[in-house]
């Protein structure tokens, strides 16, 4: 299990456990953290489970493919530091993982 | 309805023994073994329990008595509401084929349908796909993904030909045929042959057959709408709702696959068969029951994923005056934009997350764009659309 901990927009932080092998945004709809939308349930079609990599983790959470930058481009509030959680996937790397979520997904 | 603080009881009557759970996987990444139950599920079991909500699994909403604003269960329970909202969905079209009665004959719903179908899919099966929409498509990839062998039915001259322009049939059918599937096009399915109450082949008018281990039948779906026409509330090939999902009895409300929605972008009203019309029609709703002021309106939006195509559709293609494409089909990476005047009233993207995207801000801001950059690849999206 790594730890993750996802603060929403009003500040309230959610530390959870999620198992390895699922995504970011699954670990959220697993531990009912509100916030993240994933409409089309992680197949990156989307983009309602936009999240803010905390500038510490941004290293080893890598990179977002061209299709999910693609995504990005067009969703509301992109920062540098933007993901979509549905393409990261938790490791025991991304133990003390902090994400936070943008004021609507929409 | 949680989230718009509704604090007084809720609970969700289900006729399927299962939590809710995500459908779309059914075809494609839980077919092929990538995804497991748990994460079919659309939420964990305990966010019921956490949001008190009361939970009826394996039993049917039977009678609607409007005037005392009941609903009765199979199972004899009468529950009372002050505001019920029916989301039955849609079910599998039938044919009423001669044989379909058959073994090995399958449709594809739910859980329970997808784990016979998967059962069934092995190497070197022959499966006979009747009907060559999105569920017929999927399954044939991912048949062909687990080794089986697929040849999809379709009594259209083209496949897709309810939901997508003949340009991304063409390609739909080219990308399939490279990955084996085999097409028999513009064919009506007479009959399924069979011995011993299983399934053996397709018989097609004229009398050809199409041997097969097993048949899948997908020709669309037709709305459950049966407990709402009994209450005697206003059905049209779907349960009649306004902006807001409410029927025409205010005290009901109704979501997803089996209402005819008004769709405002384009003037008129529809049924969609989508995950996110049903998303934004339950937004609709809890906001209605719980006085809050309705959402903004959503561009209607769908997806597809076979072999490594993502197609990602925006919009309907109504009143269209004609097509811009955008990128080079024969690469699997463009898009088909179908416009009104300058106005896009649909894209079809395939790997092209960025032409749809900008294409779904561009059609629900129902601004003109300019053609030429439009049709330009070398032009970003995002300057297309700023």
């Amino acid at each position: 299990m790594t730890k993750i901990t996802y603060i929403e927009f009003d500040g309230t932080e959610h530390p959870v456990e999620v198992r390895n092998g699922l995504t970011v945004m699954e670990g959220a709809i697993k531990n009912n953290v509100p916030g993240i939308d994933a409409d089309c349930g992680g197949a990156c079609a989307c983009a309602t489970c936009h999240v803010y990599v905390d500038e510490a983790w941004r290293e080893k959470t890598g990179t977002a493919s061209a299709m999910e930058e693609s995504m990005l481009d067009f969703a509301q509030n992109v920062q540098p530091n933007s993901r979509l959680s549905c393409q990261i996937k938790v490791t025991d790397a991304l133990n003390g993982l902090i994400v936070r979520m943008p004021e609507e997904q929409h | 309805m949680r989230h718009y603080g509704h604090e007084g009881p809720i609970t969700l009557v289900g006729a399927e023994p299962l939590l809710p759970y995500q459908r779309p996987p059914l075809s494609k990444a839980w077919l092929k073994g990538e995804a497991d139950e748990d994460e079919l599920q659309l939420r964990p079991p305990s966010f019921y329990a956490e949001n008190d909500i009361h939970v009826r699994l394996g039993v049917r909403a039977t009678r609607i008595d409007r005037e005392a604003r009941t609903v009765a269960l199979s199972d004899g329970e009468v529950l009372r509401y002050d505001a019920l909202i029916i989301a039955t969905g849609a079910r599998a079209r039938r044919l009423g084929l001669p044989g379909a009665h058959m073994a090995r004959t399958l449709e594809l719903r739910t859980v329970a349908d997808a784990e016979m179908l998967k059962a069934s899919i092995a190497p070197g099966k022959r499966l006979a796909i009747v009907g060559g929409g999105y569920v017929g498509l999927e399954v044939a990839a991912s048949a062909r993904a687990l080794g089986a062998e697929a040849t999809v039915i379709e009594r259209e001259p083209r496949i897709l030909a309810r939901v997508a322009g003949p340009l991304l049939s063409d390609f739909f059918t080219g990308y399939h045929h490279k990955h084996g599937v085999r097409f028999e096009l513009d064919a009506a399915v007479e009959a399924l042959e069979g011995a011993d109450g299983e399934v053996a082949a397709v018989r097609l008018e004229g009398g050809r057959e199409i041997p097969c281990d097993l048949v899948l039948i997908g020709v669309g779906a037709l709305p459950n709408q049966e407990l709402a026409q009994e209450a005697g509330l206003e059905c049209d090939n779907g349960i009649v709702v306004d902006e807001q999902a409410r029927t025409s009895d205010p005290a009901i409300f109704a979501v997803g696959d089996v209402t005819r929605r008004p769709l405002p972008l384009y003037g008129r009203s529809f049924r969609l068969e989508s995950v996110p019309n049903a998303l934004e029609q339950a937004k609709q709703a809890a906001a209605a029951i719980t006085g809050h002021k309705p959402p903004p309106h959503e561009v209607p939006w769908f997806w597809s994923d076979q072999y490594d195509l993502k197609l990602q559709i925006a919009g309907l293609p109504f009143d269209v005056d004609d097509l811009i494409v955008r990128g080079d089909p024969s690469s699997a990476r463009f898009a088909v934009f179908h416009m009104k005047g300058d106005a896009i009233q649909a894209v079809e993207a395939i790997n092209s997350p960025a032409e749809f995207m900008g294409g779904k801000l561009l059609i629900g801001a129902q601004r003109p764009v300019s053609r030429e950059k439009l049709a330009d690849p070398s032009i970003s999206m995002k300057e297309v659309a700023t």
